[in-house]
């Protein structure tokens, strides 16, 4: 993060939503008060101007509240971690008066680690821009895109699009530049619309959210130079209604973008007109589905619809629309400066560009990477996430959330790529990476995820609100250790009639992670029913909750973490487990070093 | 008029529409607007009780069913009153690879509501929601505006139970 050049002193506070939770407003505002008492709040003098600048989320999230210090003429910038209002007077007093970097805060090599691998372009403002301040954007070359796309026909761009390889961070990737072609094609009395689909339905993903957060005029930039290529007159953001702090600050950004003449009518004193609008969305998963949302914004029950005709032919009321994802918008502004020659030297054969992940779970560095595609599984999890932690073994990792599936250690050499991961039986999906360790059950993953999808299943589709509910049924009294001979084979058969029988890429794809788990770990579903065990030891109906003599190195921690006190122990004495008053909670399991409980 | 076709009875909630009316005058011109009133009158009067939404229904010229059709589709609109505190538990994926399933337990043990239940005296709601977008500090709840992140079980009792002993005034 060196290329961001200073005039005065610039703190960078990270304001993104975990920013906010750890205390990143408290810290701006110690910021802003030390530096008024050092006399740095001088407009009128570079020297003695200091300002404390919000910005967007920069990935490492555990690691907020986050700040960088930028000094004029200083080699590089300095960054501190775990920061608290507390901290705040000895940073300003040693490192910004003093000169002299607290290097007790300071970030180490671990923190550098995290980015080392990876490739920041659509998230390279995220962190250094202020996403509430239209200037700050056009500072760092904001609009400077559409100006170049509006200098071209219509034309040129989708080709420029085509060449560049570009495909919908959606989760399908279908090409974006021809899915342009087919909305331009279509034959309209009046309007045409476009759509940027900020649903993020995958629970445990939020790249859709960061950008909005951290960046949100790129994703106004994009849909302009989008909107403009294809021929649309007007736009909407759907945006979840989970996400007020995305919600506020694209308001704010479409206000501030239609002051400035970037939006509305007659864009940058050009003929094309443009006016956005944003949609908030009112909780159903289902809405993420391109059909779904587009029935949600007709204010109607965000029931799928049949395609064809696909929504660039009869979408929104009727009209030609398309609909693209907000990653693949905020891809647009670099492959319009940049070139498409550029882009489509990232990336693999098939699958260009880079892809923002949001790795979660069992990893040391959990949080929002962007990464080349084709970079391995393993590079993911252990160069940028940093492994696996408390010296743990890893066993699978979970992509594409409810509708993707599962890898195991025999695919860390796997490219990460579209079809790769096809291949191995998961998919890109929205970019969701859950990594599980020993502990992790996969029987219970797997019912985890289909839950979900159950719960959100819109009930249209017969196999999709029946066969789920069946499948979860299987699953539950598997594990609750009720499972029966034959059940495995039952939760194949009821999968892949789902599968094929399903209006929407919901129902189709529901029972993806039953499926991968059983494929890749089919031993653990088999212990569960026949030896009525769990050997990851989460479920908890199938535990035995006794402490094993042959591991217990008798250091206590479990009676420590027992909230009931139903463990006895001494120094020197392995722990005894009262079953009596033992909740089941296994805080104890969570808790001991050495699995010495069973 | 829907006024005169209610019948009036004990329950019959006393309101003042003039919110009710605003709103739904602001979106009048507005195509598909049944979900922005639907939130905005919800954000004015906390829930949608009957009369509100035959309110709704008749200064937007729609029938209640068609609005009842929305408002069941959709996880956020609410037809019970709801709790002071809203606890969201984050059911998301890396919460529950963290163990967040325990927290909404304890939720029951400390309040004995489940998902989307109300405690009796309207002060605690639990909602069990996917991903809030900070999985880099999961488990995570919310309370109201307010997040807490990298949850121990315990450490959530103590939360709740130091909101539980907040007074009551307001
Ligand atoms: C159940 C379901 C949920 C979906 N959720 C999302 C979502 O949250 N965000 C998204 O961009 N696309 C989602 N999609 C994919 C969209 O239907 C659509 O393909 C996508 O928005 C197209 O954008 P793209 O071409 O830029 O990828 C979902 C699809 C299904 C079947
Ligand atoms: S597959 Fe499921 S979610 Fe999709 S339309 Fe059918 S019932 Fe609804
Ligand atoms: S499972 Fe929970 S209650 Fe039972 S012994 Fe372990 S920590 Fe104590
Ligand atoms: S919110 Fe601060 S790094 Fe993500
Ligand atoms: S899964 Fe809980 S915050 Fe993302």
């Amino acid at each position: 993060m060196n290329d961001y050049i200073v005039d005065h002193v610039e703190v960078h506070v990270c304001m993104g939503t975990a920013g906010v939770a750890s205390g990143a407003k408290e810290v701006m505002i110690a910021l802003d008060e030390e530096f008024e008492k050092h006399g740095l709040k001088n407009a009128e003098s570079k020297e003695r101007n200091c300002e404390a600048k919000q910005t967007g989320c920069r990935g490492l999230c555990a690691r907020d509240v986050l700040i960088d210090v930028y000094i004029p003429g200083a080699e590089k910038s300095i960054t501190y971690e775990h920061v608290t209002a507390e901290m705040v007077p000895t940073i300003v007093e040693e490192h910004i008066v003093g000169g002299n970097v607290v290097e007790k805060w300071a970030a180490k090599k671990d923190y550098f680690q995290f980015y080392d691998k990876q490739k920041r372009y659509v998230l390279a403002d995220c962190g250094r821009v202020d996403p509430e301040d239209l200037a700050d954007y056009v500072k760092h070359g904001g609009y400077e895109a559409i100006k170049k796309a509006l200098t071209m026909t219509p034309e040129e761009v989708i080709d420029e699009v085509k060449a560049s390889g570009l495909r919908g961070r959606g989760g399908g990737g279908f090409p974006t530049g021809l899915k342009w072609t087919f909305c331009r094609g279509a034959k309209t009395d009046d309007h045409k619309y476009l759509i940027c689909n900020a649903d993020e339905g995958d629970p445990g993903a939020f790249m859709d959210r960061s950008i909005i957060e951290g960046n949100p005029h790129a994703v106004i930039e994009g849909m302009l130079i989008a909107g403009y290529a294809i021929g649309c007159d007007e736009g909407y953001i759907y945006c979840r209604a989970e996400y007020p702090l995305a919600i506020e600050r694209v308001i704010m950004a479409i206000k501030d973008a239609e002051e400035a003449g970037y939006l509305g009518k007659g864009v940058f004193g050009t003929d094309y007109n443009f006016k956005l609008k944003l949609k908030a969305g009112a909780g159903a998963f289902v809405c993420g589905e391109e059909t779904a949302l587009i029935a949600s914004i007709e204010g109607e029950r965000g029931m799928p619809r049949p395609r064809p005709p696909f929504p660039a032919i009869k979408g929104l009321w009727d009209k030609p629309s398309n609909v693209n994802n907000v990653e693949t918008f905020a891809n647009l502004p670099n492959i319009i400066l940049k070139g498409s020659d550029w882009y489509a030297n990232i990336g693999t054969e098939k699958s260009k560009g880079t892809k923002i992940f949001a790795l979660s779970g069992k990893i040391k560095s959990s949080g929002l990477v962007e990464v080349p595609m084709g970079i391995t599984v393993r590079e993911l999890l252990f160069d940028v996430g940093g492994g696996i932690p408390k010296k743990r073994k890893f066993k699978a990792v979970q992509l594409g959330g409810p509708s993707g599936g599962c890898l195991t250690p025999d695919h860390l050499e796997t490219p990460i790529d579209y079809d790769s991961l096809i291949a191995a039986g998961a998919m890109m999906g929205s970019g969701g990476v859950v990594v599980m360790d020993e502990t992790n059950c996969m029987v219970n993953v797997a019912q985890f995820f289909l839950t979900f999808t159950q719960r959100e299943s819109c009930g249209k589709c017969i196999p999709c609100r029946i066969g789920t509910k069946t499948m979860l049924d299987i699953l539950d009294r598997i594990t609750t250790g009720k499972g029966r001979e034959g059940d495995i084979e039952l939760l194949q058969k009821v999968g892949e009639d789902i599968k094929t029988s399903s209006l929407c890429g919901l129902g189709q794809t529901a029972p993806n992670p039953v499926l991968t788990t059983i494929k890749y770990f089919r031993h653990e579903y088999e212990a569960h029913i026949h030896d009525k065990k769990c050997p990851a030891r989460e479920c908890a109906e199938l535990i035995d909750f006794v402490v094993v003599n042959e591991r217990c190195k008798k250091c206590g921690l479990c009676k420590k973490a027992c909230p009931v006190d139903a463990i006895t122990w001494e120094k020197k004495e392995f722990a005894v487990i009262d079953n009596e008053k033992c909740v089941k909670c296994r805080e104890c399991i969570v808790n001991c070093p050495f699995n010495a409980i069973d | 008029m829907a006024e005169n076709e209610v019948i009036e009875t004990e329950e019959q909630q006393e309101f003042d529409p003039t919110m009710c009316d605003e709103i739904c005058a602001k979106y009048q011109d507005w195509p598909g607007a049944t979900i922005p009133v639907l939130q905005e009158t919800q954000d004015a009067y906390g829930y949608l009780f009957p009369e509100l939404v035959e309110r709704i229904a008749d200064d937007m010229n729609m029938s209640p069913h068609q609005i009842y059709g929305v408002i069941t589709f959709y996880a956020q609109f609410y037809t019970k009153p709801r709790g002071k505190y809203i606890i969201r538990v984050c059911r998301g994926t890396a919460c529950h690879v963290q163990g967040s399933g325990r927290i909404s337990e304890i939720v029951k043990e400390e309040f004995g509501i489940g998902d989307g239940e109300t405690t009796a005296d309207v002060k605690f709601t639990l909602e069990e929601v996917s991903c809030i977008g900070a999985c880099g500090m999961s488990p995570v709840i919310m309370i109201n505006n307010s997040t807490y992140g990298n949850l121990k079980p315990e450490d959530a009792r103590k939360i709740f139970k130091d909101y539980a002993s907040l007074p009551d005034e307001g």
